[in-house]
């Protein structure tokens, strides 16, 4: 670690890393709230997955991969939202389905990609050590977006978020909000393919907020904490894989991955010691009473 | 009196099931209207056409005088079941504030600019509404842990504080004790001194007490009167025969 933070203050790409970092953090624990609460996290992964096909587009036609993930993020997000409006029925399988024939398509034009072939691990998996200092700016447009749609319609989205048919009958336009939320998971999806892949991008979006849902109980407060603790585990990710020359972005999953599970167990452990001790209170007062 | 709902020949299928059918029945302005019938009969169903959450395949439903879709911000719904995760992160005071979603307000260019903001005066409705189910000490509370008779009472509130001129409660003390389902229904007979209620029930005797009509649904509209309820009649509407019980509350 401590060759992490001496080499940081040395090389310019270990601080665009870091940066990115942070700013994908930003949209993980703002996005990752709604898809823990809501229950999305099956939608998120499917509009992460078919990403790829946009991305193989673009590296095929020649634009920035990043343009093309971004455009194919938007449509999944409209038309995986408009299968669940809509179409109820088998939502799941073709849920799925689009999932598969998005990273289908992809793989197809990445191999018809005349000359260079271009690196198909680092967009499953992703590599941090690479994003251009420019993508910054792009990931910093994305935050601020997403950052103002969220608080101009706070209530909007909570009520859609909460309560569909409450939301329905009060007049709330359920099926824009709904997805325009969508489409704010596919810009996040987008910020955090950059540090960790579109495979691993679900857990990147989920496990901080669910490990922030275990110790408190609002949007507003799990929103910040999943955001903080998405920055510390993917900078500490970050600097864990440094050393030993792992791939950063599954080293950071690993270790959201262990947070997530060690948090679950030391909560179902406080649970479990608080019902015991109510019993053995409730039990010590009927002793006295009787 | 104004007729306030007017529903006229009115049939609802899902899918091949027929779940109403020819449907007549008109509420007056000021009613307490009691809804029973067996299970499965089309009580809930009906409750949900008149909010417009669902289409009917014939006939017509005007709420206030105009088709349902535009009335529904006029109207208060407490469900049967929440539509909503017991386990959502949200506190009582934050539920029922967004029961003022949809009601017109004139707060100037921060709201339009801001629609998401809760104004002070949804806040101050909220805290009123509380205090009128008798929930105002809860208020901090996460619904994850509230009992199912302070649940059905913040539901209510989330109902009041939209201001509705009509409130529409489907089996409300289905999941409390006896002496709440009575305070409950005091408290519906308050309110009924400033808006038509609308009470979905299984409990004919019970709901007998408040309502001042009783309409019988078992997939059509077997009966429609103020008159009292006898043997003959729910033997009618339930299809087979029913012993008569006399309980008290």
């Amino acid at each position: 670690m401590d060759g992490f933070f001496t080499a940081l203050a040395q090389h310019a790409f270990l601080q665009t890393a870091v940066a990115a970092a942070l700013l994908a953090s930003i949209g993980c624990g703002v996005m990752g709230t709604y898809v823990v609460v809501k229950r999305i996290a099956f939608i998120a992964g499917g509009i992460a997955h078919s990403v790829l096909g946009g991305m193989g587009a673009a590296v095929y036609f020649g634009f920035d991969p990043l343009h093309g993930a971004l455009l194919a993020a938007i449509a999944a997000a409209l038309l995986i939202g408009w299968v669940r409006l809509h179409w109820q029925a088998q939502e799941d399988t073709l849920i799925g389905a689009l999932w598969a024939i998005g990273m289908a398509i992809g793989v197809i034009f990445i191999s018809k990609t005349p000359g260079y072939q271009s690196d198909l691990m680092s967009y499953l998996f992703g590599n941090i050590l690479l994003v251009p200092r420019e993508s910054l700016w792009f990931m910093l447009a994305m935050d601020i977006v997403l950052l103002v749609v969220v608080a101009v319609y706070h209530r909007q989205l909570l009520a859609v978020v909460f309560d569909e048919e409450f939301a329905r009958l009060r007049g709330i336009p359920v099926g824009f909000f709904y997805l325009l939320l969508l489409n704010l998971v596919a810009v996040t999806v987008v910020l955090l393919i950059q540090v960790v892949g579109l495979i691993l991008v679900l857990a990147l979006l989920t496990l901080p907020a669910a490990v922030a849902g275990h110790y408190v109980h609002s949007l507003g407060r799990m929103m910040l904490i999943a955001s903080l603790l998405g920055s510390v585990l993917s900078v500490v990710g970050l600097a864990l894989s440094y050393g030993p020359d792992l791939p950063a972005g599954p080293t950071i999953i690993l270790l959201a991955g262990c947070v997530y599970v060690g948090s679950a167990l030391l909560v179902q452990f406080i649970n479990r010691r608080k019902t015991q001790l109510s019993a053995r209170r409730r039990a010590d007062a009927r002793g006295k009473n009787g | 009196m104004n007729t306030v709902i007017d529903i006229r020949n009115v049939d609802f299928a899902y899918g091949d099931v027929a779940i109403l059918s020819g449907i007549n029945l008109q509420v007056a302005e000021g009613e307490f209207l009691g809804i029973v019938g067996p299970n499965a009969g089309g009580k809930s169903t009906l409750l949900k056409l008149i909010l417009a959450l669902l289409q009917p395949q014939a006939g017509q439903i005007r709420v206030l005088d105009q088709p349902t879709r535009l009335a529904t911000r006029m109207l208060g719904y407490v469900p049967q079941h929440p539509s909503f995760p017991r386990d959502f992160p949200i506190t009582v005071e934050q539920v029922v504030q967004l029961g003022r979603l949809g009601v017109k307000k004139h707060e100037g260019w921060l709201s339009a600019l801001w629609p998401g903001r809760v104004a002070r005066a949804d806040r101050e409705s909220a805290r009123k509404a509380l205090a009128e189910v008798e929930a105002d000490d809860i208020a901090a509370r996460q619904i994850s842990s509230l009992s199912g008779g302070q649940l059905q009472r913040v539901l209510l509130a989330r109902a009041l504080v939209g201001e509705p001129r009509i409130l529409l409660l489907d089996e409300p003390t289905a999941n409390i004790d006896q002496r709440l389902e009575s305070e409950i229904f005091d408290l519906l007979r308050t309110l009924n001194e400033r808006m038509t209620i609308l009470v979905v029930s299984h409990d004919v005797a019970f709901i007998s007490r408040y309502v001042n009509r009783v309409a019988c649904i078992n997939r059509t509209l077997v009966c429609h009167h103020t008159d009292a309820i006898d043997g003959q009649m729910i033997q009618e509407l339930y299809g087979e025969h029913v012993r008569m019980i006399a309980h008290g509350h």
